[in-house]
This record gives C-alpha cells, structure tokens and sequence, in this order.
C-alpha cells in the first residue's frame, strides 16, 4: 500500500501550523492598530459644518480668547458652544452681508438654533467636567491641540480611555499654571516635570489611585 | 489550509467589528446642548417656567444686580470691597470679554475695530471719568450704542470686577510718578 501523502508533506504541515500562530497574531495585530487608528477615533478629521467656522482666524488671527466663546468652561462640566447672539456680537457689522454667514443671521432672524456638529465627542458613559480640569491647570491645548491653528475644527487626540489614563497617572507632565490654561503653544518655564509636581500639589490634585478609580470617570 | 485561516481571520475581525453597537455610548438621554426631536424648537434645554425662581435666584440685591442704588439712578458704590483679588479678576475678564473692541488700554482701537466694528469711545475722556461705577455695569449688562450686551457671557460678580479694572485703567493713564510707591518705581524702567 503506498504512502498517501508524500513525505514533503511533513514540511508543508509544519510550516502551515507556524504560519497558522503568525495569521492569528497579525489578526489581533491588525484589530488592535485599527481600533487605534485615527480611522476608527476619528482623530486629525475635520468635520463637516453648516457654517465653516475657523478657529484659525478667530483665535490664531484675532487673538480672541477660547473664553469669549466657551463662557462656561470655568463652571461647568461643559465648555459651552455660544449662541448666535455671541457671533452677532461682532458680525452685526463685520461680514454683515457675506453669504458664508447667511445661516447665522437666518438663526439670529428666526431664533433657530444652528445644528453644529460635535467634533470632540465622548461617549455617554463617560462624566466628563471642563470645569474640575480647567481649575487644576489642564489647558485647553492639551486636549485639544492648538486650535489656533485649525482653519476647521477637528479632534486632536484618539479620546480613548488610555489616552485619558496618560494623565490621570501622571499629571505632573500636563499641567501648567491656571494664568495660561487658555494659552496656544505653551511652553513651561523651565522643567515640566518639577513645574508639574508644584502645582499637583498647589492645586490638590488627587493621587494616581483616586484618579484612575473607576468612578471617578464612570457612574 | 492557509486560505481557510485567512478567511476564518477576516470572517473573525468583521464578527469583531460588526459586533461593536454603539447604544452605551450614545445614550437617549439629554446632555447640555444635545439637540431633542421631541420639543418643537429643536432644543433639548428648556425655557424657565414664568415666575419660577431658582433656589439662590431671588436677585434681589438692586445694586450687585442693576448697578442702581435707592434712588434708580446709576449708584459710585461698589457692592463689595474692591480688592487686589477682584481687580487681578476683572483685568482677567476684562482682556477676555472687552479687549477685542477697546483694546488692552481701554483707547478704544482692539482688533474687531480695526476690522471695521463701530470705534468705541475712549475710557480716558473726562465723560467716562466721571460717570459712576453702576453707569460702567449697566452699560456692560445692557449694551449701549453699537456695543451689544454681555449680560449672557459675564456674570455679575464679573462684571463688577471688570468695573473696578476700567477704574484702574483710567487712573494708570492719568498717573504722576508720585502715585507709584517709591519701593516699585524701579519696576517702570526709567518712566517718569
């Protein structure tokens, strides 16, 4: 009776059971870079709005602080989109005819409130307060990036819980005084780290431990 | 065999993916700003109820609430003490929420205006000097002229504070160095 396989099949099967581990590793590989990717995160994505609205100009151009706009974030858990009376403010008499800025004077005429589109966007199971980070020295910037320089808003950083956890054990690196919490491009007086244990202590920030509980994010 | 793995790999990452529903993440319930399909104007935040007064509302302090003293006319009075902390405050709400117009010294030439917003007024003329403090609030929490009101993006306290800084701005521009401590006149580099 002869062989039925022959005997390079030996070789064949070994090499298929190693490639077999490699497939799966790369599977999990490609999971896991993918769940990370700006694709997924939607990072780095400048998003669609009803009326192209530039940070770049307002902040980077104009010099206007992030707060003129985002009246709450010292306050409250959300920064605050303005109404439209805080654009009229100004374009009641600047741009006043241009048709980029139609939909805000029909949401002035018609009190219809625009229907921005939220850029950085949280999950709902995620009790995030602007206030408690803007007053321990986390400024805009960190999480955002510089804005100043977005001619359209997009989202800097992934948003996921690890990228949260980076400065939740480890503040010190982060945070800066609260004069500049709205300061684009930042630079600390010397070292961070050393600037950054200061203030963890001048501002009674919580320990690692209690900033990485569960419930300290999650409800 | 291998056909089969890399089949049973995608077949395995689409499980995965498809897999992923987003119902905990956006919940139905309403966050500050999340629009509502339910109410007629869109919005998910609700006008207060006529006559309602939220507990701590009353606001029935005249003067920290109009700048008006007993007599309705705008009040000198500061209604409460003027303190380095409050002018550090009002300097820092008054950089964010006026400079755009009247410029960090109060002249009146910030960055909206030389865009083309109507000029204001300069805080350095003998009108300005004399109108009292409740005349600075009222126009802060009402608007006046071409210039709109901030009653929406400054709370009161704040707007006091920005009060006590234009005063302060007024006096820097009409200062002798007799004014400045002799222990600070080295920090002013040589001006006299």
């Amino acid at each position: 009776m002869s062989q039925i396989f022959r005997r390079s099949t030996n070789t064949f099967t070994r090499a298929t059971i190693f490639g077999a581990v490699f497939m799966l590793g790369l599977t999990v590989w490609a999971i896991d870079r993918l769940s990370r990717s700006d694709y997924v995160t939607r990072a780095t994505q400048a998003r669609e709005q009803p009326v192209p609205f530039s940070h770049a100009h307002h902040v980077g151009g104009l010099g206007v602080d992030c707060q003129y706009c985002h009246t709450s974030v010292e306050i409250s858990s959300y920064a605050n989109i303005p109404p439209t009376k805080t654009c009229m403010n100004c374009h009641s008499q600047i741009w006043s005819t241009s048709p980029t800025l139609e939909p805000v004077r029909a949401s002035y005429r018609t009190n219809q409130s625009i229907r921005w589109t939220k850029v950085n966007d949280l999950p709902d199971f995620v009790y995030f307060n602007h206030s408690i980070h803007v007053n321990k020295g986390v400024g805009c910037e960190s999480c955002h990036g510089r804005v100043d320089r977005m001619p359209l808003t997009y989202q800097v950083n992934s948003l996921q819980m690890e990228w949260c956890l980076n400065c939740h054990r480890n503040p010190e690196k982060y945070v800066r005084p609260r004069e500049f919490i709205t300061t684009m491009g930042y630079q600390p007086a010397g070292d961070q780290e050393e600037i950054g244990r200061k203030l963890v202590a001048e501002y009674k920030i919580q320990n690692a431990r209690t900033l990485t509980s569960c419930s300290t994010c999650h409800r | 065999m291998r056909t089969k793995l890399t089949l049973g790999g995608l077949a395995l990452s689409l499980a995965v993916l498809s897999a992923c529903r987003q119902d905990m993440h956006d919940q139905p319930k309403y966050v500050p700003l999340r629009p509502s399909d339910f109410f007629a104007d869109g919005r998910s935040a609700r006008p207060i109820a006529e006559g309602t007064v939220a507990r701590g509302h009353l606001n029935d302090d005249k003067l920290f609430y109009t700048g008006k003293g007993a007599d309705g006319r705008p009040s000198q009075e500061f209604p409460m003490p003027v303190t380095k902390a409050l002018l550090l405050r009002g300097e820092q709400r008054y950089n964010i929420y006026c400079t755009p117009c009247h410029d960090r010294t109060g002249n009146g030439n910030g960055m909206i205006v030389r865009r083309g917003y109507r000029r204001p007024p300069t805080y350095h003329s003998d009108r300005l000097r004399q109108q009292p403090n409740g005349y600075l609030y009222d126009v802060i929490t009402n608007g006046f002229g071409a210039m709109p009101d901030y009653a929406a993006q400054v709370q009161p306290a704040d707007r006091w504070a920005i009060v006590a800084y234009i005063r302060a701005l007024q006096l820097s521009q009409q200062a002798s160095i007799n004014d400045v401590p002799p222990e600070a006149r080295n920090q002013l580099g040589g001006a006299k």
